[in-house]
């Protein structure tokens, strides 16, 4: 079958193209060129029912291919007057014609006379100017003289050489996206020396905010944000992905490996972490969290932003318009539109629902820190292993004693409390094992008071356990900071029926451990078990204490006087005091026992161990299984006070551990699914349609390059055949598209107008040589970016000023044929970066996580699920560049929306440059502004000299780069003195101006000089120069 | 001499010098700073066309306009269509039986999602309203106590069934985000007629009660549009418009002193660069001075007089539905071209019999205020007043979430129009009798846009605007119906 475009045409030189629609348009004395003058007419006005769409194609006549237009007779080359399409567009008849009254389109009469020219001369075709690979033009090629070939050819002459002012402003624009510091620019006009300008280039190439300048429209690009974008658009985590692209144009990788590593980072031979973060390109998208959502239906959604992304990115092709039917334009036909989807099958990802939190993504700091704690760990962890020989007698000992401990223990039955309560309201929950927890309100001082009800005979000891709970500091068993409790006394009375209350008395208290530690307070010194029933020692503070023995449990035994009985309808009545003047120190976590063994009553024994082990215990040693044996052995290890140390660095670095992988940013990124999605070809887009055929990834058939993959295996294409397709050497357009997008953050306008079309709906480049050239010279370079990037702005095309006459004003007023340089406003990021940067406020810092400049309490207002409150950010990263500003994709911060930063939710390839009253707003009212205006003004009145008109100069070369004129010098002066006054009789107009923001407010005698000049400051920061690159 | 007048004449003496040097802005183009400035640049500028107003890019308008404006009331959430508007007694017998396959088979479900879908019978009374007698929910006296001027589509339809994407479809005609609203397409092709005020402007309340879905900002988008035309929210709380507030300890007056020298300050340099966007800075300037007086301006409804705050129900300031509408109605005056309302959480999911008369009660009364105010100010037969969620109910319940709800439903709703061309007391299609498809004239959101712009003098399908290569139109490329039908 023939291919959609003959390649024949390509060979000869492309004409030099004219400027549609601009003072040079097609003069008579050139020749018709098809691509430059013809196929835009058919495009827009014929393909729509005459062209690549099968499903709409009228008369079934397609003029997009020569020859079968011809075979329909649609016209005969050479003979305009015989031919069909001329007679239809002349025609008087309005049945007959073309294009039909009710497509609404009209063709001008030089379009009809361009026809029929062209049909005269034979109505050649040539391949689509994008899709033919670029070619080196004849001839020396190179910037300038390709420019200046074509300002020849239309009798333009270049302008001069900027001045070196604005060149170095210039410049820091445009490589840094900040202003120079005067004694840089003094500098740079200083040097004689013939290189200096390249110098200067080459210094700024190698600055680190170079990778954050070129970053911007990158990320623009492919739709960084750092939210989900649908419905709730929550946040995700992105952030690392945006270090990655900074640091990949800082080091300049190069831009093949750069495309690999985005589209599949994951499936290289040699991924690492880096190409891993960098395939966090293919998560860009819109994702949703909304109840209801149907997963097919976002499946697909998810695949179109997928492939629309890939076609913005790379391709400059408007594929995504091939989602419902065939290309109306271009040869995309819906199949190559699911093929290309298919090749994203494989991502892992929830469809409906919150994202997973991603990659961690530590720094080599983190790194070697990880590295360090792992070590740590295994040698300590080693060491508490053991075996331990020493712990030998000892552990033999242990066993015996606990055994000894848990006989006892046997004797002891707990009870259950019928009731507990707090006088200072602290919560007290009784819990399944009986024992007691403490919760909520801690204060300084309490008494809880158990009461039991019956079921007691006969009793002669009553057991008191503190014990450890994950609830309570450093594991309780007390609820002060360090888990320690003072039990200052325990009393009980016994109520029989209706009888008065009768003391229960206690002859003898007991404790597991006693507190010796001097450091509470105590004026015994000792925190003994026996104080507890001494008595209430009013003013002198004491009781039973446990430190340092903090998470452990301990048992407090008192032996009561005569045996007790409690039948039913009597009860027992336990008060617990704590009077401890430190506050806090109140038990956490306790359980009460009896026993009727006057033994028991009269020994605290260790506690017992769990159940589990007391049944290992009680088997004899030699009969133990040796999983029995370590089981026992292990939890020996556990409380042994040899093993302390080696236990809290055990935990210590393993909360090091958790507490720095908490804080290591985590990103998105791409992984493999074992199971590809099933991707089919739908019927007019709708999802809900599954009657089309399945479809494996393949790539666009239109584009003529060889690379295409044999099918060696069964194997579907990857992502990775996908990224080494973009980048092979025959692919025409991933090259022009990326130098044409570099070219416009250089010139202001794209070579061809249209960044993100380079199909027929697009603009036929102005120079195409120039193009080419710049395309070749990329991958020749090896796709090297500062390379291009360099030869950009080496250029004197560059370097021309951008200022015109005014016969160049009306010859060309767009500049499209760069006879001078272009001013435009600066980006969204770069004016406040510019304010900051002058103000001297701007923290230069590279990288992290996303930064919340000031914003307008409740612009938040009307997001949800969950609602959010937005914290500005505090310090340092309230003064951060723009371009680590937080992306919220359905809000983003109000002051970029003004400056026309794009919301993200779908590619951007070029940003408008509006002129817009909220602009003027924000640079008169954002908070961030005026902090910026008072810093200004701080620094005119510290560094700007001793008069007025000094300080006005000073101010002048910060903001501007250059002294201020007469006039402009009384403006100012008139507008300092007269809020000079003003502000001397209005101090609390003053102080109200200058508080708040990083500013201090000064003394009340500088006030009012201060106040003036920051409305000298708010003036420059709001100069159409300040915000423009020139 | 004020200086706001000052400031207003340093504009003018640049854009004639513009002019008289034969040049206008190239960035921006006459007609796009004319909408943008009102008339005190259009003296400079050139004579706005008299019967169409200022320009926007169509000029001269396809049609004789209908109607200089659009108020539209957005109730977010999707309104039951079946509680309010479309009295279904077929489906109050079936009330608890399985709904029928053959409605449903095949069509999107969003949280009923493998459920069991049951008929869930209509949980409010109804009764006929106005002299054409339209069959409301007695919720609604307030909406039908004008019932003889609105007319009614119970045949409307939307592709989307979740919030996000209904919204979005629902105000830019396509579900692909990045798209202009229609606000923005109104606004870009007419311009406006507000002296001092931004021509789309739009206004978000929520009443008492539960968790509103949220509202991304891309619903007022200028998308692809000039960024002028994006929708400038007039917030209930805080500055009324983003940043409009001096800095403390900066009077008004000196805050006109900063702006004068900037301005100064641009002529000069212009003097040396002779750049034409300076023309427009300074311009924008102008603009955003008077907008620091004009807002607060419009926003304080304390003047109003006490009987038509109580009118509308509502009270200064307290950012309710009730206010907005009033807020409209100024709007309106002022000459804002596209004026979008937005009243949250009528989401009913669950608790439909308890929740629902709480969000009636909050729209019901200055529903029927607006109506009747435009009406008697003479401003209603130039608006065009348009009530419309961005899709309906099931008739299905929904019981997971505690007492029972309803889902989101696209197949069929119910809207009401008002005002211009537009016919009263009329009703136009209708549901099948379980209210779940539309079955006569069913309408589509591109037929109800279609019919919208016709009304401002516009013809939908030759209003297009290139983007990525294509013709781009609010409408779509699939077709779209003006509902001549409804119209007088």
């Amino acid at each position: 079958m023939n291919r959609i475009y003959s390649l024949s045409g390509l060979g000869r030189p492309l004409v030099a193209a004219l400027l549609l629609g601009s003072a040079f348009a097609s003069s008579a004395a050139n020749s018709v060129n098809f691509n430059r003058d013809i196929r835009p007419i058919l495009s827009d006005n014929c393909f729509s029912c005459h062209g690549p769409d099968q499903n709409r194609r009228k008369a079934k006549l397609r003029l997009d291919v020569r020859e079968e237009a011809i075979a329909l007779k649609a016209f005969i080359p050479g003979k305009p007057k015989d031919s069909e399409l001329v007679k239809r567009i002349l025609t008087d008849d309005e049945d007959d014609l073309m294009p039909p009254p009710e497509s609404h389109k009209k063709l001008t009469p030089a379009q009809k006379e361009l026809l029929q020219r062209w049909v005269a001369e034979g109505a050649e075709y040539q391949s689509h100017w994008a899709y033919a690979a670029p070619k080196r033009p004849v001839g020396k090629g190179g910037i300038d003289v390709l420019v200046q070939e074509r300002l020849k050819e239309i009798g333009l002459k270049p302008s001069p050489q900027a001045d070196r002012r604005t060149l170095a402003r210039r410049l820091w624009f445009d490589l840094l996206g900040l202003p120079p510091k005067p004694d840089e620019v003094d500098a740079f006009v200083k040097d004689k020396s013939p290189d200096a300008y390249g110098k200067l280039v080459d210094r700024l190439l190698a600055s680190p905010h170079y990778g954050e300048r070129m970053a911007i429209g990158w990320l623009d690009v492919v739709r960084f944000a750092d939210t989900i974008g649908y419905h709730s658009d929550n946040p995700r985590n992105i952030h690392p992905y945006r270090d990655y692209v900074i640091k990949a144009f800082n080091e300049n990788k190069r831009f093949d490996q750069f495309t690999r590593e985005q589209l599949a980072g994951d499936l290289l031979a040699d991924a690492s972490q880096e190409t891993r973060v960098g395939s966090a390109f293919n998560r860009l998208i819109l994702s949703t969290e909304e109840g209801g959502a149907q997963s097919k239906d976002y499946e697909q959604r998810y695949l179109t932003d997928r492939v629309r992304a890939v076609g913005t990115v790379w391709l400059a092709q408007t594929i995504g318009c091939a989602q419902c039917h065939d290309h109306k334009f271009d040869p995309t036909t819906q199949r190559d539109f699911y093929s290309m989807g298919a090749f994203f099958a494989d991502i892992k990802e929830p469809i409906v629902g919150k994202r997973e939190s991603g990659l961690l993504v530590p720094s080599d700091k983190d790194t070697a820190e990880l590295a360090r704690l792992d070590a740590k760990l295994a040698k300590a962890q080693k060491d508490y292993d053991g075996p331990h020989k020493e712990l030998t007698s000892a552990f033999t000992k242990w066993q015996d004693a606990s055994l000894v401990a848990s006989e006892n223990n046997e004797k002891w039955k707990q009870v259950k409390p019928t009731k507990v309560t707090s006088t200072n309201g602290v919560k007290l929950t009784v819990q399944k094992d009986n024992s007691i927890l403490a919760s909520d309100k801690n204060p300084t001082n309490d008494t809880y008071t158990v009461t039991l009800t019956g079921g007691l005979d006969e009793v002669v000891g009553l057991r008191l356990e503190v014990l450890p709970d994950d609830s309570l500091p450093m594991k309780g068993p007390g609820r002060a900071t360090n888990g320690n409790f003072v039990l200052s006394g325990v009393s009980a009375t016994v109520t029989r029926g209706q009888e008065k209350p009768e003391p229960v008395k206690f002859t003898g208290a007991r404790a597991t451990f006693e507190q010796t530690v001097a450091n509470e307070k105590s004026p015994a010194r000792k925190w003994t078990a026996a104080s507890t029933i001494a008595g209430d020692a009013k003013g002198k503070p004491s009781g039973w204490a446990v430190l340092p023995e903090a998470g452990k449990a301990q048992q407090l035994v008192l032996a009561l006087g005569a045996p007790l009985t409690i039948g039913k309808g009597d009860t027992l009545t336990i008060e617990l005091k704590q009077n401890h003047t430190e506050k806090e120190h109140l038990l956490g976590r306790f359980r009460l026992a009896t026993t009727t063994n006057a033994e028991c009553a009269r020994v605290a024994h260790p506690p017992a161990p769990p159940a589990e082990i007391v049944t290992i215990l009680k088997v004899a040693a030699e009969k133990r299984s040796g999983p029995q044996k370590d089981k026992l052995f292990d939890h020996y290890k556990g409380l042994v006070l040899e093993l302390a140390a080696l236990r809290t660095e055990i935990a210590d670095t393993k909360k090091a551990k958790k507490d720095l992988d908490a804080k290591i940013p985590k990103c998105l990124v791409t992984v493999a699914a074992e199971t590809r999605r099933t991707v089919r070809l739908l019927p007019r887009g709708n999802w809900m349609d599954e009657s089309g055929p399945v479809v494996q990834p393949a790539l666009p058939s239109f584009l003529p390059v060889s690379l295409k993959k044999e099918a060696k295996t069964n194997a579907p294409l990857s992502r990775l055949d996908l990224a080494e397709w973009m980048i092979a050497k025959e692919n025409p357009l991933t090259a022009r598209v990326f130098v044409n997008r570099v070219w416009r953050q250089f010139f202001g306008t794209g070579l061809s107008k249209v960044i993100d079309d380079m199909g027929a709906q697009g603009e036929p480049p102005v120079n195409p040589a120039l193009l080419d050239w710049l395309a070749c010279e990329f991958i020749d370079s090896g796709w090297d970016v500062k390379h291009v990037v360099r030869t950009m702005v080496m250029s004197g095309t560059y370097q021309q000023v951008s200022t015109a006459s005014k016969e160049l004003q009306a010859r060309d007023p767009f500049n499209r044929e760069l006879a001078r340089q272009s001013r435009w406003r600066l980006d969204a990021e770069l004016v406040r970066d510019n304010a900051l940067s002058v103000a001297g406020l701007l923290v230069p810092k590279i990288g992290g996580p996303s930064v919340k400049p000031y914003q307008p309490d409740g612009y938040w207002e009307n997001l949800n699920f969950p609602t959010r409150a937005y914290d500005a950010s505090k310090g340092e990263d309230q003064y951060r560049r723009g371009l680590y500003t937080w992306w919220q994709r359905s809000f983003l911060h109000p002051s970029m929306v003004a400056f026309d930063a794009p919301s993200r939710e779908e590619c951007a390839a070029e940003r408008n440059r509006s002129n817009i009253p909220q602009q003027a707003l924000v640079l008169l009212n954002d908070p961030t502004y005026l902090d910026a205006a008072r810093a200004l003004g701080a620094r005119i009145v510290k560094d700007g000299g001793s008069s007025s008109d000094a300080r006005i100069n000073w101010a002048w070369k910060q903001t501007l780069a250059r002294a201020p004129r007469p006039d402009e010098l009384a403006t100012v002066r008139q507008l300092f003195e007269k809020h000079l006054a003003q502000y001397k009789a209005d101090d609390k107009a003053a102080e109200a101006l200058l508080k708040g923001g990083a500013a201090t407010l000064p003394a009340e005698s500088k006030r009012a000089e201060l106040a003036a000049w920051t409305s000298v400051a708010r003036v420059l920061i709001n100069l159409h120069e300040t915000i423009t690159r020139s | 001499m004020s200086v706001a007048r000052e400031l207003k004449q340093l504009t003018s003496q640049q854009q004639t010098r513009r002019i008289f040097l034969g040049r206008t802005a190239q960035g921006i183009g006459g007609a796009a700073l004319a909408s943008l400035l009102g008339s005190s640049l259009l003296a400079a500028a050139g004579k706005p066309d008299e019967k169409n107003g200022p320009k926007g890019v169509i000029h001269p308008l396809h049609f004789q306009p209908r109607v200089k404006r659009v108020i539209w009331l957005t109730m977010a959430g999707g309104p039951s269509h079946l509680e309010l508007f479309d009295y279904k007694p077929k489906l109050a017998e079936m009330d608890g039986e399985p709904m029928p396959g053959s409605l449903t088979t095949g069509q999107q479900v969003a949280q009923l999602q493998g459920q069991k879908l049951v008929c869930f019978g209509p949980q409010t009374k109804f009764k006929r309203y106005g002299k054409c007698g339209a069959e409301m929910t007695e919720l609604f006296p307030g909406v039908g106590s004008v019932a003889d001027e609105i007319c009614l589509i119970r045949s409307m339809t939307s592709e989307a069934i979740n919030h996000d994407p209904a919204h979005t479809f629902m105000n830019t005609g396509t579900q692909l985000v990045g798209r202009p609203s229609m606000g923005s397409w109104a606004t870009y092709g007419l311009g406006s007629e507000a002296e001092n005020l931004p021509g789309f402007v739009v206004l978000v309340s929520i009443g008492v009660g539960r968790s509103p879905q949220p509202i991304a900002a891309r619903q007022w988008s200028a998308g692809f549009l000039p960024g002028r035309h994006q929708g400038v929210h007039l917030r209930g709380v805080g500055d009324p418009v983003l940043y409009l507030q001096n800095p403390a300890g900066v009077s008004r007056e000196q805050q006109g002193d900063v702006i004068r020298a900037v301005n100064k300050l641009n002529v000069q340099h212009d003097a040396v660069v002779d750049d034409p966007e300076i023309s427009a800075r300074i311009a924008q300037y102008e603009m955003a001075y008077q907008m620091q007086m004009s807002v607060p301006a419009l926003v304080d409804t304390s003047g109003e007089p006490e009987k038509i705050r109580e009118m509308y129900g509502c009270r200064p300031g307290d950012g309710s539905f009730a206010s907005n509408c009033l807020l409209a109605r100024r709007l309106a005056e002022r000459g804002v071209r596209f004026i979008q309302l937005y009243h949250r959480d009528w989401d009913h999911h669950s608790q439909l019999r308890e929740e629902l008369p709480v969000k009636a009660r909050e729209t019901d009364r200055a529903c029927g205020a607006l109506i009747s105010d435009l009406k008697q100010r003479g401003l209603l037969e130039e608006t065009l007043v348009v009530w419309a969620g961005e899709f309906g109910r099931t008739p299905m319940a929904q019981r997971d979430k505690g007492s029972p709800g309803r889902d989101h439903h696209n197949k069929g709703f119910t809207i009401w129009l008002a005002g211009g061309g537009v016919k009263r007391g009329f009703s136009y299609g209708a549901t099948d009798e379980l209210g779940y498809h539309a079955v006569v004239h069913p309408v589509s959101v591109h037929d109800l846009h279609a019919t919208v712009l016709q009304q401002l003098g516009i013809d939908h399908a030759r209003f297009t605007e290139k983007f990525q290569g294509l013709d781009w139109r609010l409408t779509g490329v699939e077709g779209a119906r003006v509902l001549k039908d409804i119209l007088s």
